[in-house]
């Protein structure tokens, strides 16, 4: 465990706020995108979706596809004839070409590759494939029902007790002590039932693929991702071929926020190209995004909290049913490890639901699982602190984890900044500010686990002194520019001196997806440490040119220096003069570090929003919010800023009007972002982030991952405002105008 | 697919006469986004912005006349038209985004026959109308009467729109058009309502229109909304009588943008909410 890395310095780059490296790229059109890309020769791919929300495919008959001039390719789940050895991957694979069974409204039946996008269309409608349409289901609490429909048969784990739907795959439970014990202590319970709808991650940029197989076995793929090793992994596995036969190079990417870290087209653009023998561009519309990318859970949540009139927690208890779409995820199990998280407890018991329904695969988005909890057990505090009438972030210092508190999941934490973001929210100017007519103020924390993992980097010395770095992971956070300022700090050069490339799946070792708040965190530590590794080989260079033993050189401020006078007198031959001769010297210079990182630093935060709503139309206004984090150490601030801010945005969208809404026929209704209603600009206040730093033990600068937990505090922050100013607990979202109209008329 | 400009009405009339799958390109917000997604294959797109006078917005008879290919957010950059519509002009300024607003138009919105078109209440409550070409000729009809059921007009094979017409009005009028959508802008109508009155000296409502949107197949004209202002200095009791009057007038649906209660509770408070800005409005241009 790497425990002991933080050491306390003072940083001359980390912290400060440079240009970013990608910036005039992006603002010119310049940046290369997953769409971006073109190659001689190249078809165009589409997809052929199910209309059905649950159905055999009893035939498809392709054959009249075809024959049609201009289609080169036409691929069904037939021509997929390796089961990959993993049920992830295979389930993976029945995702992106569907098997048997169409499993919801959207999922791939059939793919064609043409020579334009209209004949590629025009094929699509030539397709025939005969259904048989099955009952569904799209709701969690009805899907657990025993006599639901059944999407998959026998794949419910032993951990799931009798009496459940086949759709129930799994239960998880965590918590210690005795929690009957607990509530006998109680003076006051609050027991609540909650419901979350679906929301999508709403990247910018659709999923977008170039394929290309060669009659040789060898394949080149360019894709927008959050990770092309995974993606490399994966369709390798599916294609049955060698992994290093199979090179993805990951495009500029216009936002993931973990709904990029699997594969949609990839596969089928390289089994398109495959049988085609030319390249296969295929992008995603809106439309399909929606409709079959991954979404995030949708949920139905119970909790019980117990207290004493002093507001310490005696007991507390929830449980979190999660739907992930066709396939199973993990959701359930997260939301029950992250939802009491925040807090200091004697008795728990947190229960997480995985079910399956027919929605499109759940993919990962920011923290996933973890708003919807934060979302129940911070109303719940919210309910508590009004009934003992205490300030609601007393109520939450009283309970609050730190050091040494025994996690709701398992685990004892280290050094947390939790606290340390409730005291900043206190003595912050909002937390005092008066409230208008009809306005609320709402508080709530959330936490995320943060997450480092297998990471390769290379730093290389170039011979006119500067350094090119290659990471593998897509930058997705601003990952180029904190990596070039991590290796200038710790080179001791201006950060116009590094360049920092992701480099291609040929190029360094696995390296996990960008998810989990990792990379600068991880792929930091691995920068740091290949710096460190070229640095002794400069120190190296410079002992033999002075003739000394390389224990006896030190290096200060980008050069090699005697480490003292006994070392010997020379003059310190900087990073650029070692560079000019390291061809005489020994050879080009690289330092870099290969790595399962660990020590990510578990993170906390904060929020407060002051909400206006129209009582006549349930109307919600997000008059003020702020957002206090714990960073460990802010890289680049601008950076964290935006992840602090982006993450609130996201969440007070998901609170307040962003929802997956199903007809009657399980087919998505509001599959465009007319109907799917992210917030815009003008619906928000600027959001004031406050960022802390509390060193993380585990990264030689102290950085924590800062890109998930922004989103875990919003939807409950939301909800308490929402519920003080309308006067009324809102316990469902989105708390759109109709429902919370209807709530207030109804109170 | 042919792509066509004429340069006169009876050249776009004739082709559109000629060719049943020909649909009408102004600004193109919709047409275009249509065909891109591949909701509708027309065989021929008819781009009518070259005729004379589609782009222009002159005085007639005391009214305005606005050509069929007048964007939003030139009719939102006419002092004129601001200052006798205001009401018909922050209707046309609230389609789509700003981006949209710099090609849209009025007669598109009117045309699409989608109930929700937010140009189109304070048409109805203007008692404008519309110049179609056809054919046969021109024809002159009230806005109302262009809208069918949602997606279908009344214009006859050959017809297209060349112009609104908003009549000349009185002293001590105006306008005002309210929507609700949940968020603030780039939406589309959940409720729409437009109220236009005309005054008497001594400040009561001597002429009244309200209409609804979004809330009915097509557009609503609500005369015992209308009704319930008459005579009153839009007190809060005649405030209160034109809400329920509103209120019962919708007849929405459940939908995925709201609930047949919402929709019947907000028509009452919009229209309301609207009254009160005409009101106030027309009452500004007395002094």
């Amino acid at each position: 465990m790497a425990k002991d890395e933080f050491t306390p310095r003072t940083f001359k780059v980390v912290g400060t706020r440079p240009p970013r490296p990608d910036g005039l790229d992006k603002v010119t059109g310049r940046a290369r995108y997953g769409a971006d890309m073109s190659a001689p020769g190249m078809l165009i791919g589409l997809c052929l979706r199910s209309p059905h929300a649950h159905a055999r495919i009893k035939s498809i008959d392709t054959s009249a596809a075809e024959a049609m001039k201009g289609v080169k390719a036409v691929v069904t789940r037939a021509d997929f004839t390796t089961t990959p050895e993993d049920q992830g991957t295979r389930d993976i694979l029945d995702n992106v070409m569907a098997g048997e069974k169409a499993l919801y409204d959207g999922h791939t039946v059939a793919a064609v590759a043409a020579t334009s996008r209209s004949v590629a269309r025009a094929a699509l409608k030539a397709i025939k494939v005969e259904y048989e349409v099955l009952p569904h289901v799209v709701d969690v609490d009805e899907a657990m029902k025993p006599d639901a429909p059944v999407l998959h048969e026998g794949r419910q784990q032993e951990s799931v007790p009798k009496g459940y739907s086949q759709n129930v795959l799994a239960r998880s439970q965590y918590g210690h002590g005795d929690i009957e014990a607990g509530f006998k202590k109680a003076d006051i319970i609050v027991e609540r039932s909650f419901t979350t709808a679906a929301t999508h991650q709403g990247y910018i940029e659709p999923h977008a693929c170039l394929a290309t197989m060669g009659n040789d076995g060898q394949g080149d793929l360019w894709c927008c991702t959050q990770g092309h090793y995974m993606v490399r992994n994966t369709c390798s596995a599916i294609l049955g071929m060698d992994a290093g036969r199979l090179k993805v190079t990951a495009s500029e990417i216009g936002g993931g926020f973990g709904g990029k870290t699997t594969v949609f087209l990839e596969p089928v653009a390289l089994m398109l190209s495959k049988k085609a023998g030319k390249p296969v561009k295929m992008t995603m519309s809106r439309d399909e995004v929606l409709r079959a990318s991954g979404p995030t859970a949708s949920t139905s949540i119970d909790i019980k909290i117990g207290m004493t009139k002093e507001g310490k927690i005696t007991a507390a208890q929830g449980e979190f049913r999660y739907q992930s779409g066709a396939f199973y995820a993990m959701n359930g199990a997260l939301g029950a490890m992250c939802g009491f998280a925040p807090y200091d407890l004697e008795n728990l018991q947190s229960v997480g639901w995985e079910v399956v329904t027919n929605r499109p695969k759940a993919a990962a988005y920011r923290a996933p699982g973890a708003p919807m909890a934060a979302f129940a057990v911070e109303s719940v505090m919210d309910e508590l602190a009004k009934e003992l009438d205490m300030d609601p972030i007393e109520l939450r210092l009283k309970n609050a984890a730190e050091e040494g508190t025994k996690s709701a999941y398992g685990p004892t934490y280290p050094a947390i900044g939790l606290k340390a973001t409730l005291e900043a929210a206190k003595a912050h100017p909002h937390w005092s500010a008066p409230l208008g007519k009809n306005q609320g103020r709402g508080l709530a924390c959330g936490f995320w686990f943060n997450f480092g993992g297998d990471t390769c980097v290379s730093l290389m010395i170039n011979p006119d002194g500067t350094v090119s770095l290659s990471e593998g992971n897509p930058d997705i956070g601003g990952s180029r520019a904190a990596m070039t300022m991590m290796a200038a700090e710790e080179l001791g050069i201006p950060y116009e001196h590094v360049r920092t490339v992701i480099a291609d799946t040929a190029t360094l070792g696995q390296n996990e997806v960008t998810d989990g708040s990792r990379v600068t965190f991880a792929v930091g530590l691995a920068t740091i440490k290949a710096a460190r590794h070229a640095i002794e080989i400069m120190k190296t260079r410079a002992a033999a040119t002075w003739g000394i033993e390389p224990d006896a050189v030190e290096w200060v401020d980008g050069a090699a220096q005697p480490a003292g006078p006994n070392a010997g007198k020379f003059p310190p031959m900087t990073l650029k003069e070692i560079a000019a001769i390291a061809s005489n010297t020994g050879g080009p210079i690289a330092g870099h570090h290969e790595v399962n990182a660990e020590g990510a630093g578990v993170s906390f935060g904060t929020h407060i929003a002051d909400t206006e709503v129209d009582p006549e139309t349930g109307a919600v206004k997000v008059v003020r919010y702020t957002v206090f984090q714990d960073a460990g150490k802010a890289v680049h601030p601008d950076y964290v800023e935006g992840q602090l801010q982006g993450g609130a945005v996201q969440g007070i969208g998901w609170a307040l009007n962003e929802e997956y809404i199903y007809g009657k026929d399980g087919t998505l209704q509001n599959a465009g972002y007319l109907d799917y209603r992210i917030p815009v600009a003008s619906d928000l206040p600027m959001i004031e982030p406050v960022i802390l730093e509390i060193p993380n033990p585990g990264h030689p600068y102290g950085v924590r991952g800062v890109g998930e937990t922004g989103i875990v505090p919003p939807l409950a922050t939301l909800a308490n405002a929402v519920s003080r100013a309308a006067g009324v607990r809102m316990t469902s979202l989105p708390m759109s105008p109709p429902k919370l109209l209807a709530a207030i008329k109804a109170s | 697919m042919k792509f066509e400009t004429p340069q006169t009405i009876e050249a776009a009339t004739a082709l559109l006469a000629a060719d049943a799958g020909a649909r009408v390109l102004a600004g193109g917000t919709d047409l275009l986004v249509r065909l891109r997604a591949g909701q509708i294959e027309p065989s021929a797109v008819i781009d009518i912005k070259r005729i004379k006078g589609m782009s222009d917005i002159t005085q007639e008879d005391g009214g305005w006349r606005i050509g069929a290919a007048v964007p939003c957010s030139v009719m939102g950059e006419h002092d004129g038209l601001k200052a006798a519509y205001p009401g018909v002009v922050e209707g046309a300024e609230l389609i789509g985004s700003t981006q949209v607003q710099g090609r849209c138009t009025m007669v598109g919105n009117l045309c699409n026959a989608g109930p929700a078109g937010d140009s189109v209440p304070a048409m109805v409550a203007a008692g404008a109308s519309v110049r179609i070409a056809g054919p046969e000729g021109t024809r002159d009809v009230p806005v109302i009467d262009i809208p069918l059921s949602p997606g279908k007009t009344s214009l006859a094979k050959g017809e297209f729109v060349t112009s609104v017409f908003l009549p000349a009005r009185p002293a001590r009028s105006s306008d005002a058009y309210l929507r609700f959508i949940p968020r603030t802008e780039m939406d589309i109508a959940v409720v729409g309502c437009a109220v236009n009155l005309s005054l008497n000296e001594d400040g009561t409502v001597k002429e009244a229109h309200v209409s609804l949107g979004a809330v009915a197949p097509k557009v609503l004209d609500v005369p015992e909304a209308a009704a319930a202002l008459i005579g009153s200095k839009c007190e809060d009791a005649a405030l209160e009588a034109l809400a329920t009057a509103a209120t019962a007038a919708a007849t929405p649906i459940d939908d995925k943008r709201g609930t047949v209660a919402f929709r019947k509770d907000v028509s009452g408070v919009l229209a309301r909410r609207a009254a009160k800005l005409a009101y106030t409005r027309a009452m500004g241009e007395k002094s």
